[in-house]
């Protein structure tokens, strides 16, 4: 077996697998006398949950720009989902998934969240990419009671209790990698560049105030267009202002063109004058950037493909197996994969597919399988999770040179950083 | 902000600077070259002219694929390859979609809009089902990705002077097609009154369908050259298209001079003001400059007298 994520899923303390035995025991005389009751018991407010199958949404954009992103993460669900499956299911059922497709458009994305929560009636929702996409079906899954499980590093400021963030927020991300590169490489003069939305402006904000915290520099801030492909001028402003680290939070095809012109410009990341740090490129985005234009760039995140441990091993030969063998992994595919499973552990802790039990059970649950390590949902509904720093190699891998000792406390609404 | 520097490091950041909007203006140019030819010669107003230069950037990518695996001696110089392919093949496709829909809406230059918009959302489609929706990462031979090192500080990017040459070669090469040649006689022959010119027994649509080729072509070879500097993915080319009609546009869209002058102006303008305020704000301020000389000038920088 490839994977055995059930042995590893089991509570760890005796007392709970003790209850669990217990209520499966409890479980197996109703199913006898009666499995209508059963399905009556786990699921009280009408959820698309019966005796054998429990439906759940994956709602990403399959079309439009956004499905260069969007593609990694609905391959890591629905290979989750498969695994969850092969393994017994959840509660004894079954998922079955209904994929809509968002389509790279926000409103789009709204209609269909609607449409899985009020004719699907979903248990849960795997989805979304963009924090536009997701503040568009806030409101929906609020109103409806729904669940999502959100896989994106994202600016932070949000906090629902109808949505489970599974992939790092800003101060996560950020904090650790400025600590790092001013400990390790000395830096001292900053300069702040990224696209001009709501996610880069935020986390510059909060790397700028911990920048001047630190009593250090930035010499710059820049915002570029999403789509902008002309680097040439900030490149030149970036030699003027000569910093020890260029912080880049560029996305989408501007990545391309950034890079492909940064190493034109002669600015050779690999002998680090400056150090470039991003925290916007995975190893999904170096596919198009080319691992050849990127080399000796460093990136903060809280996963790579290339983590060593028995959980991502595993993880990375069933996702290869399943997706084919060329296929890289980034941070948000892999947070991606955990939405499932979390879930899973949430509504088996909780004994119930109640979208208000599951949220009730869900501070403190824990995933020794993640192929990141090890995870726990804070009772802000966010991931306690490490932060490693990677350095970008020619084969389009991050090489792991560093790691936080802990786990990072998320904290989407920093003190002293808005 | 430039107190802190001697000045050799300005004159060298100065002479820099110079260098990108020279290339910025090469790579404009080379955008609306086809499309100044398609919508300026034909009035057909080609919203798929994006995917056509993606198409060119796909063939590279294929050309790079192949000479890695086949002819790894020969990589070096795969990119002359590539774009001679990506002209042809982008030119088939250009006279295939003329062939099949563009001549039927001669008359209806308002529906070619409506048309080439679902014909870029057909080749997206297309694009993502062949080749995935991620995008691809071409290799470039590693000449084309260094820079010359003029003085210590001048660093000029090679693949920057690439696409200055390659622009210069094509825009001669379209000067030479349209003002000199029999067939650039015809066309504009055809521009000017295309009742006329059938007439004295030019054959119009063997015109029409090798000036809407040509357009395509060089789209294909501009995407060709863009994959040194930018990305190559199904929407990458609506990335291009924007600025692409702004150029055209805004140069006057029947004149090829027209369009030289816009993309000289609209790049200076955007280079040196990106240096001086952010990259936002300098897309913005252009564009109100340009929306501004438009109302005042609503036919364009140059124009062609051209009977309607």
């Amino acid at each position: 077996m490839l994977f055995d994520p059930m042995k590893k899923l089991m509570p760890s303390d005796n007392k709970k697998r003790g209850r669990n035995v217990l209520k499966n025991i409890a479980a197996l005389t109703i199913l006898t006398s009666s499995t209508f009751a059963f399905a009556a018991q786990v699921n009280t407010t009408g959820l698309a949950v019966t005796d054998d199958v429990v439906k759940v949404g994956i709602l990403h954009s399959v079309t439009g720009t956004m499905a260069i992103s969007e593609t990694g993460s609905v391959q890591a669900e629905k290979l989750a989902i498969e695994q969850i499956n092969a393994s017994g299911g959840v509660l004894g059922r079954k998922i079955e998934f209904i994929q809509e497709d968002g389509a790279s458009d926000w409103p789009t994305f709204a209609e269909k969240s609607k449409k899985l929560l009020v004719k699907d009636k979903v248990a849960a929702v795997f989805g979304c990419w963009t924090s536009a996409s997701r503040k568009a079906v806030l409101p929906i899954f609020e109103q409806y009671n729904g669940m999502l499980y959100y896989p994106t590093f994202y600016e932070g400021l949000e906090q629902s209790p109808n949505v489970i963030y599974t992939g790092q927020e800003a101060t996560q991300q950020i904090l650790a990698g400025i600590d790092w590169v001013v400990k390790e490489k000395k830096a001292k003069k900053f300069f702040l560049l990224g696209s001009d939305y709501i996610w880069p402006r935020t986390s510059n904000k909060i790397a700028r105030k911990h920048i001047e915290k630190l009593g250090l520099k930035v010499v710059g801030e820049e915002y570029y267009p999403l789509g902008h492909t002309q680097f040439n001028s900030v490149i030149n402003k970036i030699k003027l202002k000569r910093p020890d680290v260029i912080y880049a939070i560029v996305v989408g095809g501007s990545n391309v063109a950034f890079y492909k012109q940064l190493k034109a410009a002669g600015i050779n990341l690999t002998k680090e004058k400056p150090t470039l740090l991003t925290i916007s490129v995975t190893e999904d985005e170096i596919l198009g950037i080319g691992g050849e234009n990127i080399e000796g760039a460093y990136a903060a995140m809280k996963y790579f493909q290339s983590l060593g441990n028995q959980n991502n091993q595993e993880f990375v030969k069933a996702f290869k197996k399943r997706w084919g063998n060329d296929i890289v992994i980034g941070d948000v595919t892999q947070a991606a994969y955990l939405g499932p499973w979390l879930w899973k552990a949430a509504v088996e802790k909780a004994g119930s597919f109640d979208i208000d039990k599951i949220r009730a059970a869900s501070p403190g649950i824990e995933l020794k399988s993640a192929p990141e390590g090890y995870v726990r949902i804070h009772k802000n509904h966010h991931l306690w999770s490490k932060t490693r720093i990677g350095k970008a190699n020619r084969n389009g891998q991050y090489t792991v040179v560093y790691e936080t000792a802990d786990l990072m406390e998320p904290d989407p609404f920093p003190k002293g950083y808005q | 902000m430039f107190d802190d520097y001697t000045l050799t490091e300005l004159t060298s950041i100065f002479a820099m600077q110079g260098f990108s909007g020279l290339i910025l203006f090469s790579i404009f140019l080379l955008m609306a070259l086809g499309l100044a030819i398609i919508f300026g010669q034909m009035g057909v107003i080609n919203m798929a002219h994006g995917e056509f230069m993606i198409l060119g950037a796909y063939v590279t990518y294929l050309t790079s694929t192949l000479f890695e695996t086949y002819l790894p001696g020969l990589f070096a110089s795969y990119f002359f390859f590539a774009m001679i392919f990506a002209f042809f093949v982008t030119a088939l496709l250009g006279a295939f979609v003329e062939w099949s829909m563009i001549r039927h809406l001669y008359r209806r230059p308002l529906d070619t809009l409506l048309a080439t918009w679902g014909l870029s959302l057909i080749l997206q489609q297309t694009y993502r089902s062949i080749f995935g929706a991620r995008e691809v990462g071409v290799t470039l031979p590693d000449w084309l990705m260094g820079s010359f090192q003029l003085t210590e500080l001048v660093e000029v990017p090679v693949n920057g002077v690439f696409v200055m040459i390659l622009t210069l070669f094509i825009a001669l090469a379209i000067f030479f097609l349209m003002f000199k040649s029999t067939w650039g006689k015809q066309v504009r022959a055809v521009t000017q009154n295309r009742s006329m010119a059938s007439a004295v027994g030019i054959n119009t649509e063997k015109v029409d369908r090798l000036t809407f080729a040509l357009g395509c072509g060089i789209a294909g070879v501009a995407g060709s050259a863009f994959t040194m500097i930018g990305s190559t993915g199904p929407t990458a080319g609506q990335l291009y298209i924007v600025d692409t009609f702004l150029v055209v546009v805004f140069g006057g869209a029947a004149s090829l001079l027209g369009t030289i002058a816009s993309a000289f102006s609209i790049s200076q303008a955007q280079s040196t003001l990106e240096f001086f305020l952010s990259g936002s704000m300098a897309k913005v301020i252009t564009l109100l400059v340009v929306v501004g000389i438009l109302m005042l000038r609503p036919q364009g920088l140059f124009t062609l007298k051209v009977r309607s």
